[in-house]
């Protein structure tokens, strides 16, 4: 299965972007290579490139999200193309109609990229999996598997502050169990050549045999903090203090949320990252979040860059051909 | 579909005077692995050996290179019907046993409406006699509506003909209850087979190991079954009831189910065809043809369970055949339905075993004939005189690829499409009538 990925087309481009996994180093390393001239595109008076002039872009976010529908839908925007929103809360799926029923309709309307959200693992695989061949799909996050672009520009903001991935120590914090961003930055990270990729949080929230994706787990946040370059802190969801996941806030905050006073264990050049929304006082004291360290908005304008890269990577082709 | 030929209408005598010659006949439970003839009429088995006197055979069926043993019994029959018409019905489903050699299935009772009362056991019955082509057999629910909270009138659906009892994959949360279960069936005899499931550990899609969490999968890992079963073997040695546990899925539930016989426990196991072929690695990218109750585990546990079917604390092999319709399987991952559409790759996928584990053919076929007959306490699987002529005629050396699409079951649910198998069956006999026939390969 691995060796067939769906992802690159027969020539090894780019096709679906829908986990790191089964990518290259070069794979990702294109990308990223592809996104630096983006980064520069708002500073110009004219923020559009017509890359995709004359696509339509579907964003279909079946689960709710604004910063990265946003930044999908800014990058589309300043890449030309066209783009169409649709929200399909829960009980819109739930008048019977299948997730596939769905898409085949949207089809029918002769778009050229779905950017799927879905709770469940898998849900963009199996659209890639079942759409017209003319049709791209990028995953921006199915349930607990994964979620690339987040990954890619998190590398890509790592990058722009520690030019060298090998010699990397990165802790990646919190809720690894429920994360589909720590599942694509490990892949991501082990992918470019990072020696130490570091998870930490209670046995409750650290998924099972997670060392088979080439990390160490740590249950004590300042043993994992020790020389770290890059610290990257999870959002802990609400809910998790249900299900006897977590005894409570404070407690979590008491030993995983990252404080001033902890974060002196990192090299003093550590950068500090959050996929976002950030919950201060949760696992981030605010003072951190917005300081000198914290990367925490620049992941987000990046976001935009990594999004134009992808899109432009896996339509932009097209546009050459005709 | 083409080079399939169902006999039925074609012969005019319901139970037609049959001899089939030349054929390896093997019979488990008779010490019998020989070159021999076989002669049955009026539905039962008549003659081994030599025609008999004043036998004129109306079809002779020549088993030359191939081999003739005892109708598969499979033990783990979703037959969908009633309830469930659009994925499987007795017609289809039956017909698909037939072409996988199984003359005896045994279905649960979580139909719709659930088999749970006489009239439902009288109503399957029925139908299997009069649309259906192999014998369909029912487990009687343990609780009523499954439930898990009152004893079903298992009695009286015994004597309606239920072979054992079972809650199905609804595990009875209650060990009261359970017990309570065990001890009323154990005072009629009624063996009791259990999914071992723990419910608070089994809230998910994929075993609980490297490939859930690599695919953000919710995990059910081995304990989930390790402590269903230690607590039900617990309540069985405190009742004295007779219990089977269907479909092991792990190392460490075989070394349970090991010590409990060593101790003289009276239970028996059972595997799944394809527990024995797939592992969680063949989930790939989310493949939902994979997504199994129970899941499937490492290599280790498949290791572990080849080994537990060859020693013989494995008593039997089942197909779990789940028809399943295509929608089923088309939806993310943890949606879709788990089941695969097993019964007609049963055999050649139990006759691997000869090469992997260095099992006789005879031990295999045990395991499909004998071995299930004698859980379900019926005098089938064998070939003895006077025994219903029940026959499966397969050629074991014959490749053939599977195409889903050629299944006769409604459900072409399966990780095996395009897989190469080995043993192909030619004949299956039920009660005398040819019920399933291919052309000459």
């Amino acid at each position: 299965m691995i060796s067939n990925n769906i992802q690159l087309d027969e020539q090894g481009r780019l096709k679906h972007f829908l986990s790191i996994e089964g990518f290259k180093r070069q794979h990702l390393i294109n990308i990223l290579d592809a996104a630096e001239p983006f980064a520069n595109v708002h500073e110009q008076a004219v923020k559009k490139v017509p890359l995709l002039r004359g696509k339509t872009i579907v964003n279909l976010f079946f689960e709710a999200s604004t910063r990265t529908r946003t930044t999908f839908e800014l990058a589309a925007k300043r890449l030309s193309a066209d783009v169409l929103n649709i929200n399909i809360s829960t009980s819109a799926t739930s008048k019977g109609e299948s997730l596939l029923d769905m898409l085949h309709n949207l089809e029918a309307m002769h778009c050229d990229m779905f950017i799927v959200r879905h709770k469940q693992s898998g849900a963009a695989h199996l659209i890639a999996q079942h759409v017209s061949p003319l049709i791209s799909v990028i995953n921006a996050g199915d349930g607990c598997h994964s979620h690339p672009t987040q990954a890619m520009l998190d590398m890509f903001t790592i990058r722009r502050h520690k030019k060298d991935f090998a010699d990397l120590k990165v802790v990646i914090v919190g809720d690894i169990l429920h994360s589909r961003v720590a599942r694509s930055q490990i892949h991501a990270l082990t992918t470019l050549g990072v020696s130490a990729v570091r998870v930490v949080g209670p046995k409750t929230l650290i998924p099972t045999q997670i060392e088979t994706l080439g990390v160490h787990v740590y249950h004590d946040l300042q043993a994992a903090l020790i020389d770290a370059d890059v610290v990257i802190m999870l959002r802990l969801q609400k809910e998790r203090m249900q299900g006897a996941l977590l005894p409570s806030e404070s407690e979590y905050y008491h030993q995983y949320g990252l404080t001033e006073k902890k974060l002196k264990l990192a090299k003093p050049d550590a950068i500090v990252m959050h996929p976002g929304p950030i919950n201060r006082g949760v696992e981030i004291a605010s003072s951190i979040a917005d300081g000198p360290q914290s990367v925490i908005l620049e992941q987000v304008t990046n976001g935009i860059a990594i999004r134009m890269a992808v899109m432009s990577q896996t339509l932009g082709r097209s546009g050459e051909k005709a | 579909m083409s080079d399939i030929t169902q006999l039925t209408s074609a012969i005019s005598s319901k139970n037609p005077a049959i001899s089939i010659i030349n054929g390896r006949l093997i019979d488990p439970g008779n010490r019998i692995d020989t070159q021999m003839d076989i002669h049955l009429q009026h539905g039962k088995i008549i003659a081994l050996g030599k025609t008999p006197e004043n036998f004129v055979a109306q079809q002779v069926i020549d088993a030359s290179h191939q081999v003739v043993c005892p109708g598969l019994i499979d033990l783990r029959f979703h037959i969908k019907d009633p309830g469930y018409e659009s994925k499987g019905s007795i017609s289809s489903e039956t017909r698909a046993a037939v072409a996988g050699g199984v003359t005896a299935l045994c279905c649960p009772p979580d139909t719709t409406p659930i088999i749970d009362n006489a009239a439902m056991v009288k109503l399957i019955r029925l139908k299997a006699e009069t649309e259906g082509v192999a014998k369909v057999y029912t487990l009687s629910a343990l609780t009523q509506q499954l439930e898990g909270e009152k004893l079903s009138e298992m009695r009286k659906l015994k004597d309606a003909g239920c072979v054992g009892t079972t809650n199905a994959l609804r595990p009875v949360k209650s060990t009261l209850v359970m017990r309570r279960a065990l001890e009323y069936a154990a005072s009629h005899d009624i063996t009791v087979f259990i999914q071992a499931v723990e419910p608070w550990l089994s809230d998910g899609c994929a075993h609980e190991g490297a490939v859930s969490t690599r695919l953000g999968l919710a995990g059910i890992p081995v304990s989930a079954e390790t402590i269903a079963i230690s607590r039900d073997l617990q309540l069985i040695e405190l009742t004295g009831a007779k219990a089977h546990f269907c479909q092991l899925s792990s190392a460490k539930a075989v070394q349970l189910i090991k010590q409990a016989q060593q101790e003289g426990l009276p239970v028996t196991a059972d595997v799944t065809a394809h527990h024995l072929h797939l592992t969680e690695m063949d989930i790939g990218y989310f493949d939902s043809n994979c997504h199994v109750i129970p899941p499937l585990r490492t290599q280790r546990d498949q290791e572990a369970l080849r080994q537990g079917l060859k020693s013989g604390i494995i008593t039997n092999i089942v197909s779990d055949h789940q028809p399943l319709s295509s929608d089923a399987k088309l939806a993310p991952f943890e949606e879709t339905q788990a089941g695969i559409s097993g019964v007609e790759t049963l055999l050649p996928l139990a006759l691997k075993m000869i090469e992997l584990q260095e099992m006789s053919l005879s031990e295999v076929i045990e395991r499909l004939t004998l071995q299930p007959a004698k859980i379900l306490n019926i005098s089938e699987g064998t070939l003895a005189i006077g025994a219903d002529a029940d026959i499966c005629v397969f050629d074991p050396e014959a490749y053939w690829l599977v195409d889903r699409k050629k299944f006769l079951s409604q459900g072409k649910n399966t990780p095996f499409h395009g897989w190469e198998l080995k043993g192909k069956v030619t004949h299956t006999i039920k009660s005398g009538q040819v019920v399933f026939a291919t052309e000459t390969l």
